[in-house]
C-alpha cells in the first residue's frame, strides 16, 4: 500500500470519498508518523489521538452513508493560536500553558463543520512573534530541509513554524496558520510548502489569539496550490463575531487554479531588489518572471515606493497593537498568576514577567513606549501616516497589473541560533511579505526552487484586495511552470 | 531620542513587566538599536495624510441592544487562577 501521508489534501479527499481507504486508517497513519516524528521535528505540542480517532470514525460514518463535508475525514494540525474547545491552546507562551478554551474559533469549527479532523496543535512562536519558531516556550521546532553537506538544524521559519514543518514532514495533510507580517508565507518558503494569507477580513480573528490586529489574518499551510485553495475555501467566512468580518461571500479558489494566465499583466516592483540580496534570489525572481511570460503573462515593471518603510511601520503598528491586546493578561481571569508578589501592581508585573519570553516582553516595552504620552505622536500616528503611504502604493499600480510577483524571502531557512544575536536582522525576513499585511492584501508563497545548497525557496504573488482568485490562478501557473517536486531526504 | 535606563524603567512599569535594574541597560541598548531603524519614517512626508487604522473600510456594523449570550459562570471561570462561589478570586485591592 502506497503510504498515505504522502497524499495531497485534495488526493485524500477523492479517496476518502471513494472508499480507497478510511479516515481511520489515513489518521492511524499520520499518528504513527507524528509519534515517530514529533520527538525530534517538536512541530506539535499537543498531540490529540483520541479525539482525531473519534473524529475519523465519525467521518468514516458520514462517509458510508454517502454524506459528508468537503474535507470529510482529511487529518488536519492546527496552530495553537487558534482556540479549541477542551483542548489546551497556548499561542506559544508561558502565560498560557495550561489554558483550556470553553469555545472554538470560527476558523476551526468551519474546519469542522466541514468534516475535517484535528491532529494536534502546531507549535509556534511565542503569541506569534518570531521568524524562527525560536521564541516558543515549547522549545524551536525543526525543519526537514538541511542544506547539503551540512548537519546543522534549521529553523522552518515563523511564527507558523510548527504549521510548516508538519506538512513539510507530511505530519498532517495540510495546517491552518496564520499572518501578521508574513507568518505564514516566510515559513512556506523556507519549507517547500504553500502558504496563503488571504484579505484582511475574509478569515474570522474570533477565538485567534490576538497579536496585531489589524494585521492578523488567518489562512492555511499545504503542499500544492490547490490544496491551499481547498482549504481557504474552509476557514474563510462572514462572522459576526469579528467587527472586521467582511460580510461577503466566499468563491470556490479551487476553481481558479490551473485556469490559464494568459493576458495576465504581472507586476515586478523595483524596490523589492534589496542591497546585498543573494543572488540565487534574484536569479529565481527572473526565473518567475520568465515562467509567467512564457505562460502569456505581460510583464510591467512597477514601482511602490514606500516599500522600504513597510518594516520600521510595522514594528511601531504591531507592537503597539500588541502592548493592548496583550493588557488582557494580567494574572486575574485566565493565564499565569505569580505565586510570589507584595502588592497588586507587582502581581501584575511579576505574573507578566513570568509567563513571557524575551522576545514578547521586547515587543511590549516597544509597544508600551511608542504608546506613551510624548511619543504617541511621533512615532505611533506618524507609522498610520506612513501606513497609509504604503496602501496606496499599491493602490496606485492596480491600473496597470492585475497580480505582483516578488521573492517571498530574502534568503533561504537559515540554522537554529544563527539570527538570535541581532533582533533587526531577524526583523529582515519579512521584508517582501509584510507590505500586504500592512495594506490588508491576499500573498501567497509557492515553492519554485532549490537553493545552491538544496533549500527551497519560494515566490510570492501579491493581489488586489479580495481577488485571491487571479492570486491563486497565478500561483497555480507558477507552481506547474517550476514543478517543484522536491523532498527533504529523512533524517529525523 | 536615545532612551536611557530611566526611560526603560518607566516603560516597563507601563507595560506591567517586572524588570530587574541589571536588565534595564542593557535593555535601553537594544531598544536605541531598533528605534534609530525606526527613525528612517522621519523621511517620508506625510504632510495632509490621514493616519490608517485600518484595512476595513466599512462602518461597524451594529445590532440590536439585546442579550444574545452569557449565563456562562462555570466557563468564565474554568481558566481562573483563583475562584470561589461564582467570582474571581483576587489579591487584596483597598486596604
Amino acid at each position: 500500500m502506497t503510504d498515505l501521508t504522502k497524499l495531497t489534501l485534495a488526493d485524500a479527499v477523492d479517496g476518502l470519498k471513494a472508499k480507497t481507504f478510511s479516515s481511520e486508517e489515513l489518521t492511524k497513519a499520520f499518528l504513527t508518523s507524528i509519534e515517530a516524528s514529533n520527538p525530534t521535528l517538536n512541530a506539535y505540542v499537543e498531540v490529540t489521538a483520541d479525539k482525531a480517532l473519534e473524529q475519523a470514525r465519525a467521518s468514516d460514518a458520514r462517509l458510508a452513508k454517502g454524506e459528508g463535508g468537503v474535507l470529510e475525514g482529511a487529518p488536519l494540525g492546527v496552530k495553537d493560536l487558534f482556540c479549541t474547545e477542551g483542548v489546551q491552546t497556548t499561542a506559544g507562551s508561558n502565560m498560557l500553558r495550561g489554558f483550556v478554551p470553553p469555545y472554538e474559533s470560527t476558523v476551526t469549527a468551519n474546519l469542522w463543520r466541514d468534516g475535517a479532523v484535528m491532529l494536534g496543535k502546531l507549535n509556534m512562536d511565542e503569541f506569534a512573534m518570531g521568524s524562527s519558531n525560536e521564541t516558543s516556550a515549547f522549545g524551536p521546532v525543526k525543519n526537514p530541509w538541511k542544506s547539503k553537506g551540512s548537519n546543522a538544524d534549521l529553523t522552518p521559519g515563523g511564527s507558523s513554524g510548527g504549521s510548516a514543518s508538519a506538512v513539510a514532514a507530511d505530519l498532517c495533510l495540510a495546517a491552518t496558520a496564520s499572518d501578521t507580517g508574513g507568518s505564514i508565507r516566510q515559513p512556506a518558503a523556507f519549507t517547500g510548502t504553500v502558504g496563503i494569507k488571504p484579505t484582511y477580513g475574509r478569515a474570522s480573528r474570533y477565538g485567534m489569539v490576538a497579536f496585531a490586529s489589524s494585521l492578523d489574518q488567518a489562512g492555511p499551510i499545504a503542499k500544492t496550490v490547490k490544496d491551499s485553495a481547498l482549504l481557504l475555501n474552509s476557514m474563510c467566512s462572514f462572522d459576526a463575531k469579528d467587527s472586521t468580518s467582511l460580510d461577503i461571500p466566499t468563491p470556490d479558489w479551487t476553481q481558479s487554479v490551473g485556469q490559464s494566465v494568459k493576458g495576465l499583466r504581472i507586476g515586478v516592483p523595483k524596490e523589492y531588489v534589496l542591497d546585498g540580496m543573494p543572488a540565487e534570489i534574484q536569479k529565481l525572481w527572473e526565473q518567475g518572471v520568465a515562467w509567467l511570460k512564457a505562460a502569456g503573462c505581460e510583464i510591467v515593471e512597477i514601482s511602490l515606493p514606500h516599500t522600504k518603510y513597510a518594516l520600521p511601520t510595522y514594528y511601531i503598528v504591531a507592537p503597539a497593537e500588541a502592548s493592548s491586546n496583550l493588557a488582557r493578561y494580567d494574572g486575574m481571569r485566565f493565564g499565569h498568576r505569580a505565586e510570589q508578589f507584595t502588592s497588586l501592581d507587582d502581581l501584575y508585573a511579576t505574573s507578566r514577567a513570568e509567563g513571557f519570553g524575551k522576545e514578547v516582553q521586547r515587543r511590549l516595552t516597544i509597544g508600551a513606549y511608542v504608546l506613551s504620552a510624548g511619543f504617541y505622536d511621533a512615532y505611533y500616528v506618524k507609522a498610520l501616516k506612513v501606513r497609509r503611504r504604503i496602501a496606496q502604493d499599491f493602490d496606485n499600480v492596480w491600473g496597470q497589473v492585475d497580480a505582483i510577483l516578488t521573492p517571498s524571502t530574502p534568503s533561504a531557512a537559515f540554522a537554529i541560533g544563527d539570527k538570535q544575536i541581532d533582533p533587526l536582522t531577524m526583523y529582515l525576513n519579512d521584508v517582501f511579505t509584510v507590505t500586504t499585511n500592512l495594506a490588508g492584501l491576499p500573498g501567497i508563497s509557492v515553492p519554485a526552487g532549490l537553493s545552491a545548497d538544496g533549500l527551497p525557496l519560494g515566490l510570492q504573488v501579491i493581489g488586489k484586495a479580495l481577488d485571491e482568485a487571479t492570486v491563486f490562478q497565478v500561483a497555480g501557473a507558477l507552481e506547474d511552470a517550476a514543478g517543484f517536486v522536491a523532498k527533504p531526504d529523512r533524517w529525523w | 531620542m536615545a532612551i536611557d535606563a530611566a526611560t526603560v524603567r518607566k516603560v516597563a512599569h507601563l507595560a506591567r513587566i517586572k524588570t530587574p535594574e541589571d536588565r534595564l541597560e542593557p535593555l535601553a541598548q537594544e531598544l536605541n538599536g531598533i528605534l534609530k531603524w525606526i527613525e528612517q519614517l522621519d523621511e517620508v512626508d506625510v504632510q495632509g495624510v490621514e493616519p490608517m487604522t485600518s484595512n476595513v473600510s466599512q462602518p461597524l456594523r451594529l445590532r440590536d441592544d439585546v442579550v444574545t449570550d452569557g449565563d456562562k459562570v462555570a466557563d468564565v471561570l474554568s481558566n481562573a487562577p483563583k475562584s470561589a462561589d461564582g467570582f474571581f478570586v483576587v489579591p487584596k485591592v483597598v486596604e
